[in-house]
């Protein structure tokens, strides 16, 4: 099980938002830029203006692995696990895992929707699963 | 850049070396180098060190210094992961170019497979993943490297059969280098029947844990008259850093090992097809196969098939990683990149022996570090 991470002021509103189960990204009110990691800036027009925006939480998965050898203790009941990248509707790209899945349904190009997943040490962690019609 | 020549290179033993420590090793790998430049400590005026995971510390550089019983007017560690051994070579020709140094001991080692458990070396590179975004996930090493091996296989038509046969290859070669870690004999079949790590990478498809060390001296060109091996020119270098996690990569199927090569065929006034032996990165199958892809040796998609035709065999289109690689011959942190470059050393003076590729007066070396994140790449010449 992932561990709820150490939070930065950049972040706090994001890692808020999924323990109030909203999955949040940034948008720059300057130029429109969508941008995640959460900054203090825009990394485009490097502004001070990047809004925090609610998501959809809808995304297509860009690709996946399956890991069978654990980097950490913490992770070693959990193999094998998927990650994935998925690209979320709003234009942001986020490394979560995938639950649910059935191997043979493991596809880039899934369409997943995100929920909140409990913590090690507190907290939520934004996960993904299958969409029920799940075509992309 | 022909102002500044390799004048020395050497490596320790790889493999499991009981009772190493990062810093014999670095000892061991740098007195062998100055031997074969024939040079006395006292000569060097420039040290570049990179980093380690066994001995962490602050300043290894002068670590090092201090442990080697040298007083440098220069001394900096580089810190850049696979793309680190090119980087204090390009750092180290450029300081020589600019008179600041004349004679530049490039110096890598780590216990990795002794100094610490197999488990703690997963550990300590899972770090790398970014604290927040990544790590809370899982990511380790492999796992990064499966996300990008996924993408690019669903882009290009890479099948398991051309990551196996990147390891194939690699073991093969290690088959003519007594010094190689692994020698086994390794077919196909086996490699495509290894445990799986992160799918769709299996044991096979990942570098080897190993313990050692090499060095590199780059000296002034006015120098070598005095020398005793035969040097070898640096004829051009580059860099290019795109990002540094999965979550930042521009793309999982184009990589900066495009632009540093670029830029380091330019300098040397030649182009990939000039090239006689190829020592590039091999963190894992997809790594070598994207960049051999990237820096144009070959078409998107092409390489894959041309290794199980053979391409990177002694006799080959590109002979590459004659040494066996960090898949065959041995992996120890920086160090692993640098034994890239020590082999295309030893190929450029014809001191390969039995895996010597007849008549190579240029080779093309590449590192590169993270996630396909810093890319160093060096043109080096037969002088």
């Amino acid at each position: 099980m992932g561990t709820q991470p150490r939070v930065t002021a950049e972040t706090a509103a994001f890692w808020q938002g999924c323990a109030d189960g909203v999955l949040l990204h940034q948008c720059c009110s300057a130029c429109g830029h969508v941008q995640f990691p959460p900054r203090f800036f825009c990394v485009r027009c490097r502004s001070r203006a990047p809004e925090w925006r609610p998501s959809a939480g809808t995304g297509t998965v860009y690709s996946y692995t399956v890991v069978h050898r654990a980097p950490t203790p913490a992770f070693k009941d959990d193999v094998p696990y998927v990650i994935a990248l998925v690209d979320f509707d709003e234009g942001f790209r986020m490394m979560v895992n995938l639950r649910g899945c059935p191997a043979g349904d493991l596809r880039i190009g899934l369409r997943v929707g995100a929920f909140f997943e409990p913590a090690a040490g507190g907290g939520a962690l934004p996960q993904v699963r299958p969409l029920e019609d799940g075509r992309c | 850049m022909r102002n500044a020549v390799i004048t020395g290179a050497a490596d320790t033993a790889v493999g499991r070396l009981e009772g190493s420590s990062c810093m014999s090793l670095h000892a061991e790998a740098a007195q062998a180098a100055l031997e074969d430049a024939g040079l006395r400590a006292g000569d060097i005026d420039g040290v570049l060190c990179a980093y380690s995971l066994s001995e962490p510390h602050l300043m290894l550089s002068s670590v090092f210094c201090e442990y080697f019983g040298i007083r440098p007017s220069y001394s900096a560690a580089v810190q850049a992961g696979g793309a680190t051994a090119c980087a204090t070579i390009m750092q180290a020709a450029a300081l020589v170019s600019a008179g600041v140094c004349r004679h530049v001991l490039a110096v890598c080692g780590d216990n990795r497979l002794t100094g610490m458990s197999r488990d703690g070396a997963v550990a300590a590179l899972s770090e790398v993943g970014h604290p927040q975004f990544e790590r809370p996930f899982g990511i380790s090493i492999p796992a990064a490297y499966g996300l990008v091996a996924r993408r690019y296989m669903h882009e290009w038509g890479v099948t398991p059969e051309h990551l196996a046969g990147v390891a194939v290859a690699h073991r093969a070669h290690a088959r003519r280098n007594p010094k190689a870690q692994a020698r086994d004999p390794l077919s196909l079949e086996q490699a495509m029947a290894g445990r799986l790590i992160a799918d769709p990478l299996r044991l096979f498809d990942c570098c080897l844990i190993s313990d050692g060390g090499a060095a590199v001296v780059v000296s002034a060109a006015d120098t070598v008259a005095d020398r005793p091996s035969r040097p070898v020119s640096i004829l051009g270098y580059g860099q290019m850093n795109t990002h540094e996690h999965v979550i930042g990569m521009p793309t999982l199927t184009e990589f900066g090992c495009k632009q540093s090569s670029a830029q380091a065929f330019a300098m040397a006034g030649l182009t990939p097809a000039d090239v006689d032996v190829a020592e590039i990165y091999d963190s894992f199958t997809i790594t070598l196969l994207a960049e051999l892809e990237s820096i144009g040796f070959f078409k998107k998609g092409e390489a894959g098939p041309a290794v199980l035709e053979g391409a990177l065999d002694l006799g080959g289109v590109l002979p590459c990683n004659t040494h066996g690689g960090l898949l065959s011959y041995g992996h120890s942190g920086a160090a692993g990149g640098m034994f890239h470059v020590v082999e295309a050393v030893r190929q450029l003076r014809g001191q390969a022996e039995g895996r010597q590729v007849d008549g190579a007066e240029v080779a093309f070396v590449h590192g590169d570090g993270g996630i396909l994140s810093a890319h160093c790449s060096l043109v080096l010449g037969r002088a």
